[in-house]
C-alpha cells in the first residue's frame, strides 16, 4: 500500500547492537522503514522492542551500526535533537503529563511550533501573543483528531488509562513528526477503544506519517501494518507481510503458539 | 620529605573519621535515597556526648566513647523512626527538607545547652607524641586511627557477613524486590539510619578530643561527608573509606602547601572537579531517568 | 475578585510608608521585600524545573560582593602578575554588574551541574556556595576578609544636570525594593507562564517525555538558572546597599534555609508562593524575638519546616486556592468548566 506509492527510506537500521552491562540487548539488526509505511515491531516480552525504541529516539546508545534517518545519521544525537528531526515516539508506561490538563499536555507537546524568542517572552511583544494564539489553536485541532476535546480541561492523569494513550498520542502528534513510533499504544485500551485507535492510525497514515508500531495486541499488529518485523533475543527472526510473517514457523515458535495463533 | 610524611601521618588519622563519617552517609544516602542533613549533628552530638560523660560525669573515657557511639545509633533510629518512616516513598527533595528541619534544631538545641564556646575534651593518653624518625604523632591520633580502623572493618563484616547487611545489600539493589521477597524493609531502613548515625557519632567522638567539641562542627562534617560521597560512589562503602582518606590528603597537602584558610575548600573543589570529569563515572549507580 | 487582586494588592503595597510611620516594621519590610525577591528567584528553579539550589544564597552573595567592590572600588594584584585598580561607579552600575555577574555564575553553574541532577544538583550548589564563602573570607586583598567591606555607598536617583538624590531614606529605599520586586515577579511570570514554562514544567515532570518531544534539557534548565541565579545576585546588590556593610556570614547556608522555608511554606511552584511565605518567614522573628533567643527563634524555623512538610506539603497558596475553588465548583457538574474553557477558547477563534 504506502510503500508501494513512495519508495523512499526513511528509517534504516544497519548492523546495530546493544550491550546492557555485558548483555546483549539487541545484537545485529538491521532493518529498514520507507516513508509512509506503517511497520509492526514485534516478539516475545524481552526480545529487544522498547530497546530498539530507546536506540532510535537517542535514550540508549548503540554498541555499534548505524541508524539512520533520512539519510542524517542518528547515533549520538540526543532525544530532543533526534525529536527535531522528525523522529517523534510515545512511552510505553509514563505516556502523559498527569499534572496538566489534557489541552496543556498538548500545548507542551507543540513546543517546537512555537515563534516568539526569550525576548518576545519576556517584554511581551507581539509575536508573543500570536504565537500563543497559533499553539493554541492548534492543541484545539490535534485534540479533536484524536477524539480528546471534550476532555481538555482535565488533568491528564485522572483520565481512564486508555485515553492517556490518546493523550500520549496527542502529545506526539503535536510535535509534527514525520515519523511516529507507539510504544504499546493499545495496552490497556478495551476492544471497542482498540478499533477506534486503528482507525486513528489509518488517519494519521492518510497524511503521510511514516509509523514504526511496537505492539502485543496481534490483531491490532496484523491489521494496522504493511509489514512487520519479528525480534526475539535482540536477533530478527522474521520479516515481511503480515500474512507471511503469521505462517513462519519461526514466529510460530518463539511465541509458543500464542499470540500469532491467535492472530 | 618529612615534612610531607607528617601532613600523609595527620591525613592519616583525619582520614580514618572520614571514611566512617562518609561510611554513615553513603548507607543511607545509597540505600534509603535520603539527603541526610543531620549526620553532622550526629557527628557533633557524639563529641559533645564524650565530653559530657568523660568530663562532667567523669566516667572513664574508653566507657564515655562507647556511650556516644551506642547513643548515636539510638539516636538515629529515633530520627528515623520519627520523621523519616511516615515519609517512605516520598521525593528526595521532601525528606531532606526534613533533615534539614531536624537539623536547625539539633544544633540550635546544641548551642542552647553548651553555648557557642568550644569544649575541650581531655583524655588519659600521654601528652608527649611518639616520635619515629622525623615524624611524630601522640598516641591519642594512634587511638583514634586505630578505633576508625576497627569501626571500617566491623561495618564491612556487618554488611557482607550477617542477614541484616545481605537485607540491606539486596534493598541498596532494588528494594521493592528485596520487599516482594519477604524482607522487612522498614526495619533495615532503621537500622541503616541508627548504623549510619552511629559511625557519624563515632567519628564525632573521636575527633572531639583531637579538636575541640563546638556546635557549629557539624555543618562542615555533613558538607565533607557529602564530598566523600560523591567522591566515592553512592552506597559505595569502600568508595567512601577510600573517599574518605583521599579528602583527607587532599585538605592537609592543600593546607600545607596551598593556604591553609582554602582547607575546608577542598572538598568542594573535590565534588565539583568529579562532576566536571566524570558526572556518572565515578558514581556506583548512575540516577535514573524518566 | 482574582482579577483586583493584584491591583488591590499593589495599592497597599505602593501606599505602606503613607500609613505606615514606624521605621522599625519599614526597616523589617525593606529585609523581607530583598528576601522575597530572591525566594522568588530560588522558587523558578525550585518550584518550576523542579531543581533545588541548596547554593542560592551564593548568587545573593555574590550580587552583594559584586554590587559593593564596584561601588566602592578595590586594588589587587592577580597572581603576583596584573594590579587591578578600579575606581568607585556609581550604585547602580553595581546593582547591574552584581546581577549580571551572579547570571555568569548561574549560567556556570547550571553548566555542570546539570549533567547530574536531583541529589547531586543540590550537592553541587551547596559546594559551590561554600567555595565563594571561603574564597570571600580569604580573598583578603579583595574582599577585605573578615573585616568586611564598609560604607558602601547608598543608589542614587537623578539626572544629569538636575542633581542627585541618595536613598538614604527608608520609604524611597522601600520603593526600589518594591519596584525590582514588581520587575522580577513581571519576569518570573512571563516566563512561567509562556512556552517556555512549560517546557521547564515538563521536564521536572517527566524528563523522558519532555525529551522526546523534541525539549532541550540543558538548555531550559541552564535559562532557569540563569535568570534565577541574576535575580538573586539583584537580591544581593540591594542587600549590600541598604545594610552598607557586607562580610562573609552573607553567605550563611542559614539564609538558603530561609529562602527554602519561604518558598515551601508558600508554596512552590506558585508565583504568590514566595511573597506570602516570605512575608510569613521576614516578620515571624520580629513576632517572636520579644520572648525568644535567637536559638529559639531558629528552632522555630526548623519545627515549621517539619510541619509544613508533614501537613501542608504543598504549600500555603495551593492549599488556599483548592480550598477557595472547592467552595466554589460546589453547585455545578463535572464538565462545567471542561465546556466553558471549552466554549471561551472557541470564541477566540
Amino acid at each position: 500500500m504506502g510503500q508501494a506509492s513512495t519508495n523512499k527510506q526513511a528509517l534504516s537500521l544497519e548492523h546495530v547492537s546493544v550491550n546492557f552491562g555485558g548483555l546483549r540487548a539487541i545484537a545485529d539488526v538491521s532493518f529498514e522503514v520507507q516513508d509512509g509505511e506503517v511497520v509492526g515491531l514485534i516478539g516475545p516480552n524481552g526480545a529487544g522492542k522498547t530497546t530498539a525504541f530507546n536506540l532510535i529516539t537517542g535514550f540508549v546508545r548503540a554498541f555499534a551500526g548505524n541508524i539512520l534517518y533520512h539519510g542524517t545519521q542518528l547515533n549520538g544525537l540526543r532525544p530532543h535533537e533526534i525529536a527535531a528531526l522528525g523522529l517523534v515516539r510515545t512511552f510505553q508506561r509514563t505516556s502523559v503529563f498527569p499534572n496538566n490538563t489534557v489541552f496543556e499536555n498538548a500545548l507542551i507537546g507543540l513546543h517546537r511550533r512555537g515563534r516568539s524568542t526569550l525576548w518576545d517572552t519576556i517584554l511581551a511583544l507581539p509575536r508573543e501573543r500570536t504565537s500563543e494564539k497559533e499553539l493554541a489553536d492548534e492543541a484545539w485541532d490535534i485534540l479533536r483528531t484524536v477524539g480528546l476535546d471534550m476532555r481538555a480541561s482535565e488533568p491528564a492523569g485522572s483520565l481512564p488509562y486508555g485515553e492517556q494513550r490518546l493523550v500520549g498520542v496527542a502529545l506526539a502528534l503535536a510535535a509534527k513528526p514525520s515519523m511516529l513510533l507507539l510504544d504499546e499504544p493499545v495496552s490497556g485500551m478495551n476492544a471497542s477503544e482498540t478499533v477506534k485507535f486503528m482507525k486513528l492510525i489509518e488517519a494519521i497514515r492518510a497524511r503521510g506519517m511514516t509509523i514504526l508500531l511496537v505492539e502485543h495486541d496481534m490483531r491490532m499488529v496484523m491489521g494496522v501494518s504493511d509489514r512487520v518485523v519479528v525480534l526475539n533475543h535482540g536477533q530478527i527472526i522474521a520479516e515481511g507481510t503480515p500474512a507471511v510473517v503469521q505462517r513462519n514457523p519461526e514466529v510460530v515458535q518463539a511465541y509458543l503458539g500464542r499470540g500469532a495463533a491467535r492472530a | 620529605m618529612a615534612e610531607f610524611l607528617q601532613h600523609l601521618v595527620n591525613a592519616l588519622v583525619l582520614g580514618g573519621t572520614y571514611a566512617l563519617l562518609g561510611i554513615g552517609l553513603t548507607l543511607i544516602f545509597g540505600i534509603m535515597r535520603i539527603v541526610n542533613f543531620t549526620h553532622g549533628e550526629l557527628f557533633a552530638f557524639g563529641a559533645y556526648f564524650v565530653y559530657l560523660f568523660a568530663m562532667l560525669l567523669g566516667f572513664n573515657f574508653f566507657i564515655a566513647f562507647a556511650i556516644a557511639v551506642v547513643g548515636g545509633c539510638l539516636l538515629g533510629a529515633a530520627i528515623e523512626f520519627i520523621l523519616l518512616r511516615p515519609l517512605r516513598g516520598a521525593d528526595i527533595e521532601t525528606t531532606m527538607l526534613v533533615t534539614i528541619g531536624a537539623w536547625i534544631i539539633m544544633q540550635n538545641t546544641e548551642l542552647l545547652v553548651w553555648g557557642g564556646v568550644a569544649k575541650a575534651i581531655t583524655t588519659p593518653f600521654p601528652e608527649t607524641p611518639l616520635v619515629i624518625g622525623a615524624i611524630s604523632v601522640s598516641p591519642l591520633r594512634v587511638f583514634v586511627l586505630v578505633i576508625a580502623l576497627v569501626l571500617i572493618g566491623g561495618t564491612y563484616a556487618l554488611i557482607h557477613r550477617t542477614k541484616l547487611g545481605m537485607g540491606m545489600r539486596a534493598t541498596f539493589q532494588d528494594s521493592e524486590t528485596a520487599e516482594l521477597m519477604g524482607l522487612n524493609i522498614r526495619g533495615i531502613y532503621t537500622a541503616t539510619f541508627s548504623i549510619g548515625s552511629g559511625l557519624a557519632a563515632a567519628a564525632g567522638a573521636l575527633l572531639g578530643p583531637v579538636f575541640l567539641a563546638a556546635p557549629t562542627m557539624g555543618d562542615l562534617a555533613s558538607l565533607k561527608a557529602f564530598a566523600i560521597v560523591i567522591l566515592g560512589g553512592l552506597g559505595n562503602i569502600t568508595g567512601a573509606t577510600i573517599g574518605g582518606f583521599l579528602l583527607a590528603i587532599i585538605e592537609e597537602l592543600g593546607a600545607g602547601y596551598i593556604s591553609s584558610g582554602y582547607r575546608d575548600a577542598m572538598g568542594f573543589l573535590i565534588i565539583i572537579a568529579v562532576l566536571l570529569v566524570k558526572p556518572t563515572g565515578l558514581f556506583a549507580r548512575a540516577e535514573r531517568i524518566g | 475578585m482574582s482579577r483586583y487582586a493584584p491591583i488591590f494588592w499593589l495599592v497597599i503595597f505602593l501606599t505602606v510608608p503613607l500609613w505606615l510611620k514606624d521605621q522599625y516594621f519599614l526597616h523589617v519590610l525593606i529585609i523581607t521585600g530583598i528576601f522575597i525577591i530572591a525566594a522568588m528567584s530560588l522558587n523558578l528553579l525550585l518550584g518550576f524545573t523542579g531543581q533545588l539550589s541548596l547554593g542560592h544564597i551564593a548568587f545573593f552573595g555574590i550580587g552583594a560582593y559584586a554590587s559593593s567592590l564596584t561601588s566602592v572600588g578595590f586594588d589587587v594584584e592577580l597572581f603576583g602578575v596584573v594590579r587591578v585598580v578600579h575606581k568607585p561607579w556609581p550604585a547602580v552600575a553595581g546593582l547591574i554588574i552584581g546581577t549580571a555577574l551572579a547570571g555568569f555564575c548561574g549560567f556556570l553553574i547550571g553548566k555542570l551541574s546539570f549533567k547530574v541532577r536531583g541529589a547531586y544538583f543540590i550537592i553541587v550548589t551547596l559546594s559551590f556556595a561554600e567555595v565563594t564563602r571561603l574564597v570571600a573570607l580569604n580573598w583578603v586583598e579583595l574582599t577585605q576578609g573578615p573585616m568586611a567591606i564598609n560604607n558602601v555607598p547608598p543608589f542614587t536617583v537623578g539626572l544629569p544636570g538636575l542633581g542627585y538624590v541618595a536613598l538614604w531614606n527608608k520609604a524611597y529605599y522601600y520603593y526600589l525594593v518594591l519596584f525590582i520586586a514588581i520587575l522580577a515577579y513581571i519576569l518570573i511570570a512571563r516566563l512561567v507562564g509562556s512556552r517556555i514554562g512549560r517546557a521547564m514544567v515538563a521536564l521536572k515532570e517527566n524528563e523522558s517525555l519532555a525529551v522526546s518531544i523534541g525539549i532541550d534539557v540543558t538548555r531550559y534548565l541552564i535559562l532557569g538558572a540563569v535568570v534565577s541565579a541574576a535575580l538573586a545576585g539583584a537580591a544581593g546588590s540591594l542587600y549590600a546597599h541598604y545594610v552598607k556593610i557586607i562580610d562573609p556570614d552573607v553567605f550563611h547556608f542559614m539564609y538558603t534555609v530561609t529562602m527554602i522555608i519561604m518558598v515551601i511554606t508558600g508554596g512552590k511552584g506558585t508565583l504568590a508562593g514566595p511573597i506570602v511565605g516570605g512575608l510569613i518567614f521576614g516578620f515571624l522573628p520580629v513576632a517572636v524575638r520579644s520572648f525568644a533567643s535567637p536559638e529559639v527563634q531558629w528552632m522555630i524555623y526548623g519545627v515549621f519546616m517539619i510541619i509544613i512538610v508533614f501537613v501542608l506539603p504543598q504549600g500555603i497558596v495551593p492549599a488556599v486556592t483548592q480550598w477557595i475553588e472547592s467552595f466554589r465548583s460546589r453547585p455545578p457538574n463535572d464538565t462545567g468548566p471542561a465546556l466553558a474553557s471549552l466554549a471561551t477558547s472557541r470564541k477566540e477563534d
